[in-house]
């Protein structure tokens, strides 16, 4: 069935059973961001030194395995790593199923690859990892260019 | 004479198509119908051999395009019961229509603070934010009706609601959500005792059921050419005579004057008043030929054939544990939009899974956040059904809810 490229066992893995999920303190920066177009929502909390980022949101099986995957790749890690991995993810998700994932920088978050050939999910896919963006900004740690988001 | 919808189903191409490798199940017409092949070559006919600018040109194109344009306006005034084509206005879609009245109509009546203007908790986006910039610019307050949790109009309070405060009460003939279609004698008859006037928006009941603006007893309704098997880009206002007359313009340009010189303007009489600028003529053309179509099959003969699908649709949901429907669970006073949740699982991904078989359903908040939040989700699922439905296509539905469920385990 075409659904397999999208629902891969990793993000419904991540979905039922989300990684680092609740919102936690202490925290730097926080941003709430919403899909208008699908009502979902997120909540991101990181503190500067990434030693903890929390989250919690409604929203679909992509948006919220997403945000646990998203918890497990950049927690602990450095800002520059961190703006490497989020630009890694971003491309991939604009990528319209052209780009080819790198498992040693994405890791679990090669599974959406899937995602990019439906126009309509991409959005979901990285509202966690905008929110993400924005809160480190709050934070006061640039993790790197905004990216325009079509589809 | 009975309903015979594989005769229907066989007069829209878009029907025949595959989706995935799937028989196309379309059940989503509250978004937007399919349209007839009638209407497709109605509106190549007049690209073809009449394409012309309308209420300004002498040539023969021009007057054939005018008259073609002009007999629109006359089928679609037949069509709702009113008695003077000239309270047609045609406009882009509902949306525009509300905003038309709520720019107009609130400065004709001068609204300021102590005016009050309702609407209710079960409205469209459109039927609410307008609302909400009239009383942002003049003062007025906003209020709302509730909704019952089987989601109905909480008209409980409609006496302390509508007072004589109130000037205008804007609420939806039927839900594009929940499916209710409201009775709403009482409240055009509470209005009326305080002088307040009613718009309906009813978008989703011209297409589906029939409607006569002599009984409904509103001021005001609008409703768009999409949803009622004609093209998008074109929508309606009905209003009555005598208000549309005292009211301002709302756009300006071409073809809304009287006279213009260099100081001021003059306005023309309604509907010239409201349609600015060259209307959209091919969609106003083909709305006719939508309206010729179901005239031919019947309104009466059209909701009773929604009706029976409803019925059946609603049984069969019924019958599936894991589905929670939103909206009155039997067909009386409601149409065939259904909102439901599927326990555990987002709309996103019920559409998604279902998509792949080739059932096509809205999933997320339909426009209408204030539902959702009134029955505590972030979004819903919806199926919406329409003259050419089939008791097939609620049973793939059936079959596709349960593959979701099966995914999702």
């Amino acid at each position: 069935m075409m659904l397999d490229g999208l629902y891969q066992e990793i993000i419904l893995d991540h979905y039922k059973h989300p990684h680092g999920r609740g919102l936690r303190d202490p925290f730097d920066g926080e941003a709430h961001h919403v899909n208008p177009t699908c009502g979902d929502e997120i909540t991101v909390r990181v503190a500067a030194d990434f030693s903890d980022i929390s989250y919690d949101g409604l929203g679909c099986s992509i948006s919220q395995a997403s945000a646990s995957v998203l918890y497990e790749l950049l927690q602990g890690r450095d800002a520059d790593d961190i703006a490497g991995i989020h630009e890694a993810f971003v491309e991939l998700m604009q990528g319209r199923g052209q780009v080819e994932p790198d498992e040693d920088v994405l890791g679990d978050a090669v599974a959406f690859a899937g995602v990019a050939k439906f126009p309509a999910r991409v959005k979901c896919a990285l509202l966690p990892w905008m929110a993400f963006k924005d809160a480190a900004a709050r934070a006061g740690v640039d993790v790197g260019a905004a990216p325009e988001v079509k589809a | 004479m009975t309903f015979d919808v594989a005769r229907v189903r066989a007069d829209f191409p878009i029907l025949s198509r595959e989706v995935n490798g799937h028989p196309l199940v379309y059940l989503d017409s509250a978004n937007t119908s399919q349209k007839p092949r009638q209407v497709l070559e109605v509106m190549r006919e007049h690209n073809e051999r009449h394409n012309g600018n309308v209420s300004r040109s002498v040539h023969t194109l021009g007057t054939e395009a005018t008259s073609a344009y002009e007999d629109a306006r006359g089928k679609i005034a037949t069509f709702i019961g009113a008695t003077n084509p000239d309270e047609i206005i045609f406009t882009k879609n509902s949306t525009e229509a509300i905003n038309l009245v709520a720019h107009s109509l609130g400065q004709h009546l001068s609204l300021k603070p102590g005016d009050e203007v309702v609407i209710s908790e079960m409205e469209h986006h459109s039927n609410i934010v307008p609302w909400q910039l009239l009383c942002e610019r003049t003062g007025a307050t906003l209020r709302w009706f509730g909704v019952t949790d089987d989601g109905r109009l909480d008209e409980s309070s409609l006496d302390e609601l509508v007072n004589e405060r109130t000037k205008i009460v804007s609420v939806v003939h039927m839900s594009n959500t929940l499916g209710t279609i409201n009775d709403l004698s009482r409240i055009v008859e509470r209005a009326k005792q305080v002088g307040a006037l009613v718009m309906l928006d009813a978008s989703q009941s011209v297409p589906h059921l029939p409607v006569d603006v002599r009984t409904l007893g509103a001021d005001f309704i609008a409703f768009t050419g999409h949803k009622m098997l004609g093209p998008t880009g074109i929508g309606v206002l009905w209003g009555r005579y005598d208000l549309l007359a005292e009211m301002p313009p709302f756009l300006a340009g071409g073809s809304m004057i009287e006279t213009v010189t260099m100081a001021r303007t003059t306005y023309a009489p309604p509907p010239a008043r409201f349609e600015a600028g060259t209307p959209p003529i091919a969609e106003a053309i083909g709305l006719g030929a939508a309206v010729d179509y179901l005239n031919a099959l019947g309104m009466d003969a059209v909701h009773q054939h929604e009706q029976d699908i409803t019925a059946y649709a609603l049984k069969v949901l019924a019958d599936v544990p894991y589905v929670r429907l939103f909206g009155p669970a039997t067909p009386e006073g409601r149409g065939g939009t259904l909102s439901f949740d599927v326990e555990g699982v987002h709309p996103h991904d019920v559409g998604q899974v279902l998509d792949a078989l080739g059932v096509e359903v809205r999933v997320g908040h339909h426009c209408a956040k204030p539902v959702c939040a009134r029955f505590g989700v972030p979004a819903m699922t919806r199926a919406s059904f329409y003259l050419y439905t089939t008791t097939d296509e609620i049973d793939a539905l059936a079959r596709g809810l349960d593959q979701v469920r099966k995914v999702f385990a």
